[in-house]
């Protein structure tokens, strides 16, 4: 059984740094309008549609897409945040994870109505080559994607920290009325985030696809996991939504392992509740909102 | 309960009608589906308690409906217990996982969001429970024997079962608007509107809401029970799948969320819509889902106290009282 628990958390590991890839647009979302985006996974759903049909039709490799799907899920979210979302919301908490919530119900049953609920994957020739690490024999494509996550994080982190819209969309995060007077476009800096959210969600799409598969209703799986990456990792955090995400994916990877297949999600959701009920501020994060 | 405008008074006379005229209709068809749709409204008068009432808007009441629906299946099928004892440890069952989440998530201050995303993750882990489990039928789900009958719950007659719903739907009602005109409802209502406040006052805001999802808890594991003995089949996805959550909220948020009749009145004009889309575009599924997401987005911008609330400005009775009132 020892022998099995390595390549479980390698494993694990990188099942988790897609978990990271998703949460970390999650978490940017969430950090800076303070709203909790359910359609996220819905979105995620419709990356991988689109990088899956990209290449039937055109015969265009995932990694290649890349430059193609980002722009334009990031144009994607732009336009849902600022034509959908803010002047649907009217500025609730509530309306916004409630037309949040429909607008993932719209994707997923349009998705199930042109697509049906047949479970689709692409054949990479390359995608299931192994890599050998301590043992343990890893499929290509999710150590690619495994050190993706682990670059894309901190390039989103300097991305805030170090640029002028990304400053522009922090102090809209902390003070929006101030941000407003001196001169921040607000309404542009919460797309712009959204935006970029989405695009985060794309690149997972294309990392994701060659080692997965897509049906409609695979966003939902994975909302849920984007949640519990972000309150774990504290929200708003992007060093927590990484470190959230490698670690849930160990943890739903010896679940799976000590509890057999079915039960290997249970572990993050009641990590997920057991999460927000005892430190629902997670760990890297500042404290939350009353 | 009563009307309190021309609006109120015709949507209600346009849902009465409606329900009444389906025992005229003999159409298998629409039986069927009114059947579904009753259910469904037992199940929002469930989420409206908690969410109309109390401001708590829960993701996740499918776990209350799956609840109910295993309690009295496992009960029913693994111990042969009688289907009547089966309904009362379904709605027990359900009042119990309500008070339980309640208790443990308004312990911990959870509200808003973080209350709607645990709630849907208690939904979760129950699903994968119920599914991976021997005694609760794992993937498969459960069956009641067919063996119709009044000792088993169970009808031939579908007007029969049709009428003993309906009956219990106007129970569901009455007791909606007993809560809503008591002590307790007012306590309820003075926490949506100002949690804070209300504690100020002396109210106990956290046994108050806590009992609130025990009510709750008991309608949705009331519904459960109606989906089991109407349908003698159950299984994880369906009983404590993301459709009865969705369904749960969107009948109350889109007829009049926290009004005895807006639950009643938003899930069977819903129900309609879908139906007619499916006859009219396609039978393609995920359809009737779609045209829920875009009322309900219509409807929080444009009808933000549902249907009920708008049809409360159209020719209001005693106008000049509740102007007074408000003055």
């Amino acid at each position: 059984m020892s022998s099995l628990i390595l390549p479980a958390v390698l494993s694990g590991l990188t099942m988790g740094a897609i978990y990271a890839l998703v949460a970390l647009g999650l978490t940017l979302i969430y950090g800076v309008l303070h709203i909790i985006n359910f359609a996220h996974g819905s979105l995620l759903m419709l990356a991988l549609y689109a990088v899956y049909f990209l290449h039937f039709y055109l015969g265009i490799d995932p990694y290649i897409a890349i430059p193609i799907v980002l722009p334009v899920f990031f144009v994607l979210g732009y336009a849902l945040q600022r034509g959908l979302i803010a002047p649907m919301s009217s500025g609730s908490e509530t309306n916004v994870l409630l037309v949040t919530l429909a607008l993932s119900l719209a994707i997923d049953n349009l998705a199930l109505y042109f697509w049906t609920s047949n479970t689709r994957t692409i054949d990479i020739p390359y995608a299931y080559d192994t890599v050998e690490f301590l043992g343990a024999y890893l499929p290509l494509g999710r150590v690619i994607a495994f050190f993706a996550a682990l670059a894309v994080a901190p390039v989103l982190w300097l991305f805030m920290e170090h640029t002028r819209l990304g400053a522009s969309i922090k102090a809209v995060a902390i003070e929006k009325r101030g941000a407003e007077i001196v001169g921040i476009d607000v309404n542009h800096a919460y797309a712009v985030c959204f935006g970029i959210g989405t695009a985060c969600v794309a690149l997972a799409a294309c990392l994701l696809l060659p080692t997965f598969y897509v049906t409609p209703q695979v966003g939902y799986t994975f909302v849920l996991v984007a949640f519990t990456t972000v309150v774990l990792g504290g929200m708003g955090s992007l060093p927590g939504a990484l470190v959230a995400g490698l670690l849930l994916g160990v943890i739903e990877s010896l679940c799976g392992l000590f509890l057999g297949e079915s039960l290997g999600q249970i572990g993050i959701f009641l990590a997920f509740i057991l999460i927000l009920l005892f430190k629902p501020s997670g760990l890297l994060g500042r404290g939350v909102k009353a | 309960m009563k009307p309190t405008s021309m609006g109120q008074a015709v949507l209600i006379a346009a849902a009465v009608l409606y329900l009444v005229s389906v025992f005229f209709l003999s159409s298998p068809i629409w039986m069927g589906f009114s059947l579904n749709a009753l259910i469904i409204a037992v199940v929002a008068l469930s989420w409206n308690v908690t969410g109309g009432f109390g401001g708590l808007f829960s993701f996740g009441h499918a776990v209350m409906y799956g609840t109910g629906a295993y309690a009295s299946a496992v009960l029913q099928v693994n111990y042969g217990v009688n289907a009547w004892i089966g309904l009362v440890a379904g709605i027990v069952a359900g009042a119990v996982m309500g008070a339980f989440i309640g208790a443990i998530t308004f312990r911990f201050g959870l509200k808003g969001s973080y209350f709607a995303l645990v709630t849907l993750a208690f939904a979760e882990v129950m699903r994968i429970c119920a599914s991976s489990f021997a005694f609760t039928g794992g993937g498969a789900g459960l069956q009641v024997k067919l063996d119709p009958g009044i000792s088993t719950l169970q009808f031939q007659d579908r007007t029969v079962s049709y009428t003993l719903l309906l009956l219990v739907v106007a129970a569901v009602m009455i007791l909606t608007a007993v809560m809503k005109n008591s002590r307790f409802g007012a306590y309820l209502i003075a926490i949506r509107e100002n949690e804070d406040a209300a504690r100020a006052l002396g109210i106990d805001t956290y046994r108050i809401k806590v009992i609130a999802m025990a009510i709750s808890g008991a309608f949705g594991g009331l519904a459960g029970v109606l989906y089991l003995q109407t349908m003698l089949y159950i299984d994880s996805t369906v009983v404590y799948g993301n459709a009865i959550s969705v369904e749960a909220l969107i009948g109350p948020l889109i007829g009049g969320a926290g009004t005895v009749w807006g639950p009643l009145v938003g899930t069977l004009g819903l129900h309609l819509l879908g139906e007619g889309a499916k006859h009219l575009l396609s039978n393609a599924p995920g359809l009737n889902f779609v045209l829920y997401a875009v009322v309900l987005i219509c409807a929080l911008r444009f009808l933000p106290q549902g249907l009920m609330g708008f049809a409360a400005r159209i020719g209001p009775f005693r106008k000049k009282e509740e102007d007074d009132d408000n003055a």
